[in-house]
């Protein structure tokens, strides 16, 4: 009785401390949206901003350029941050795999491909559209790499992950150079693919918002199965789950997640690595919390890699997902050369 | 009875030689059927008959002008590249005793893009005068990335294959991250002609680039060629190598260096062509087993017939447009990659 007593307050404690920081870090996301939106290549200062946006006047340019380009490009980073974080756990959970992100399975090249096909045959498609052929680009890198993965004897092991991604990345960008080049879009898709945070607008925000609130919201009513799943699919199975739903439901997920942001941003890589090891780290495995934790931490992350990705080379950017890459490479390389039994 | 049993042996290695031989004789005389084909299609047709004449000295000026100046160093480049990568390929194999390593895959092609797009975009105007310095340049990046990936791999004095694939790709991401910050700062023209480059293209060859590759390739090949028999030991494991008294570390060191300088020196003249340095070897075993003096030639031969082919279907799937050569390899690579992935154990 009083192990179990204590068991509780243990578990309480966990509880606590984890709504402290969720509760921290959407201080700190707002903190680092209303730096975001102040930041640029005109530099305006937070009263400004905090003017634009309650007691907005079309007539000031400053609110004109908060108004239509910064505030989206800030949202669209934290959606967007949010959405690749949280895809990174669900893969990360049902594949019990360290190093499964939307980047690394070639998911986010495969909406890659499609995009570019959109921008080639379809110029001009709305944006509802542009993600839908997001959606299915994504499932079919998704679809690729892990029947490939799977059918070799041993199963998807990490190597394996790495290199079918790999392989399907360099298959998908081939061929979505080529159309481009061939189509004169190669600039266009070049800017799009370096990650262009800067050219979000209003649009993207909604058609983010949308996806990305139903792909959080399934995520979290899906998370305690995943939680059960990350167990190992035998104890899943022998604790009554239905294991191919939650992956297809998961799978499904990931696809929306990752194929709405590569059709905003372009494949930014390394967020959905990243960020669900450091709130595995933080809170715990238990995907309750895991995935609210690293929706708020993608969303940091992402707007403050922006922020950087403008100041370093001020007034010039550089592209986000190289800000990311710098970031998410050592951490890679720190994951590979962990021991090798754990990969 | 122990003398029948040595006859039989080496009775045996005769055959097999005299069965390598006839392979290769085999698959030259396919490289030189594809070299004619290669050699008629095109913007405008030549038949065999005429591309022979004009070899011959019999043809008209435009004719000669066609072979002479356009076809045949566009030709020669995609035989020496696809041979250059092939072997580079192989070589990298044996000493890292992986069947999926290519120096696409690993990011030295990226390292030597890097170092190509860095040179280009800052000394524009030494670029263009001087070509026979991109080898080198790129032979630098490729170098940085190998070391790079052989430091970080190593963990308590050895290095394990898992873990260099995965550094590799990890570097490779690096890389291409770093020419991406690069082809933001290029006007358009310049990033047209860079993505072009870096998708791997060999049109737009002349002379000059033949030149350039093929004293790397004239050096490095048969050098390779003579380090078959290291390599065979290698594939031993490192205890039975040291055993036999091989300086296991030094030969590995040369054969890598040699494997960097060979990818490092197609990059520099066609962009990254991945997947050539996977497949032609692993064709090579498939036909004639994993001893390297065997595989490495046949390997060279199969690599060069792969980029003719996929030069061919470069020229012809859209023409009069044509598309980069590496993308044409990639869409061919990628799924038998993907295939031999799906096959692979443990």
């Amino acid at each position: 009785m009083a192990v179990l007593a204590k068991n509780d307050s243990k578990f309480t404690h966990r509880h606590v401390h984890t709504v402290m920081m969720l509760g921290g870090g959407l201080i700190a996301l707002a903190l680092v949206l209303a730096l975001s939106i102040s930041q640029g290549a005109a530099n305006i200062n937070l009263a400004t901003v905090w003017a634009a946006v309650f007691r907005f006047n079309p007539e000031l340019a400053p609110h004109q350029i908060i108004y239509e380009l910064r505030i989206p490009r800030a949202l669209v980073g934290a959606l967007v941050g949010a959405g690749f974080a949280v895809a990174g756990s669900i893969m990360q959970g049902m594949t019990r795999n360290p190093l499964a992100s939307p980047n690394i399975m070639g998911i986010n090249a495969g909406a890659g491909l499609a995009v570019s096909i959109a921008f080639a045959f379809f110029p001009g498609l709305p944006y509802r559209y542009l993600l839908l052929f997001s959606f299915a680009g994504s499932a079919l890198g998704a679809f690729i790499t892990y029947t490939v993965g799977s059918m070799a004897q041993g199963g998807l092991t990490p190597v394996r992950l790495a290199l079918a991604g790999t392989a399907v990345a360099t298959l998908f960008s081939s061929v979505a150079s080529g159309i481009s080049i061939y189509h004169k879009t190669a600039q266009d898709v070049a800017f799009w693919f370096a990650g262009g945070v800067a050219g979000a607008k209003w649009l993207h925000v909604y058609g983010l918002l949308f996806w990305v609130f139903i792909g959080l919201v399934v995520g979290l009513l899906l998370s305690p199965s995943i939680t059960v799943l990350s167990l190992g699919e035998e104890t899943a199975i022998g604790l009554g789950q239905n294991i191919v739903l939650v992956k297809t439901i998961g799978t499904i997920i990931v696809v929306i997640l990752a194929g709405a942001g590569v059709s905003a941003v372009g494949p930014i890589a390394f967020v959905g690595l990243l960020i669900p090891h450091i709130t595995r780290f933080l809170v715990g495995t238990d995907y309750r919390w895991l995935i609210p934790c690293s929706a708020v931490l993608g969303s940091l992350f992402l707007v403050s890699a922006d922020i950087l990705a403008r100041m370093i080379n001020h007034p010039a950017e550089i592209p986000v997902g190289v800000v990311t890459a710098l970031v998410g490479v050592p951490f890679f390389l720190y994951l590979a050369r962990r021991d090798a039994r754990d990969l | 009875m122990e003398n029948v049993k040595l006859f039989s042996y080496q009775q045996m290695l005769v055959n097999k030689k005299n069965q390598v031989l006839r392979l290769i004789c085999l698959l030259l005389i396919l490289l030189i059927v594809v070299f004619v084909l290669s050699m008629n299609s095109g913007f405008i047709r030549l038949s065999p008959w005429e591309v022979t004449k004009t070899f011959l000295g019999f043809g008209n000026h435009k004719q000669e002008l066609i072979l002479y100046a356009f076809r045949l160093p566009r030709i020669l480049i995609a035989i020496l590249i696809g041979a250059g990568l092939s072997v580079s390929g192989a070589i990298i194999q044996g000493v890292s005793r992986n069947p999926l390593a290519d120096p696409g895959i690993l990011g030295i092609n990226a390292g030597a893009g890097l170092a190509v797009v860095t040179f280009i975009l800052f000394f524009k105007d030494t670029a263009t005068q001087s070509i026979f310095l991109l080898p080198l340049v790129a032979l630098l990046g490729g170098l940085i990335a190998a070391i790079l990936i052989y430091t970080l791999a190593r963990k308590s004095g050895a290095v394990s294959t898992v873990r260099m694939i995965l550094v590799g790709i990890g570097i490779g991401m690096l890389f291409k991250a770093l020419i991406l910050l690069l082809e933001m700062k290029m006007e358009y023209h310049q990033y047209v002609n860079a993505a072009i480059w870096l998708a791997g293209s060999i049109w737009g060859s002349n002379w000059q680039f033949v030149l350039v590759l093929l004293p790397w390739i004239l050096i490095l090949l048969p050098y390779a060629f003579s380090k078959a028999s290291i390599l065979n030991i290698i594939n031993l494991g490192e205890q039975n190598a040291t055993g036999l008294g091989v300086e296991i570390e030094r030969e590995k060191f040369l054969l890598s260096g040699m494997a960097v300088a060979l990818a490092s020196a197609c990059v520099s003249i066609s962009g990254g062509i991945a997947f050539v340095g996977l497949i032609s070897p692993h064709l090579a075993r498939l036909l004639v087993g994993p001893r390297h003096e065997y595989l490495l030639p046949v390997a060279a031969v199969l690599g060069a017939m792969l980029l003719l082919i996929a030069d061919l279907f470069a020229r012809q799937l859209l023409s009069p447009n044509e598309i980069p050569i590496g993308i044409v390899v990639a869409v061919i690579g990628a799924p038998y990659f993907l295939y031999l992935l799906a096959k692979s154990t443990g």
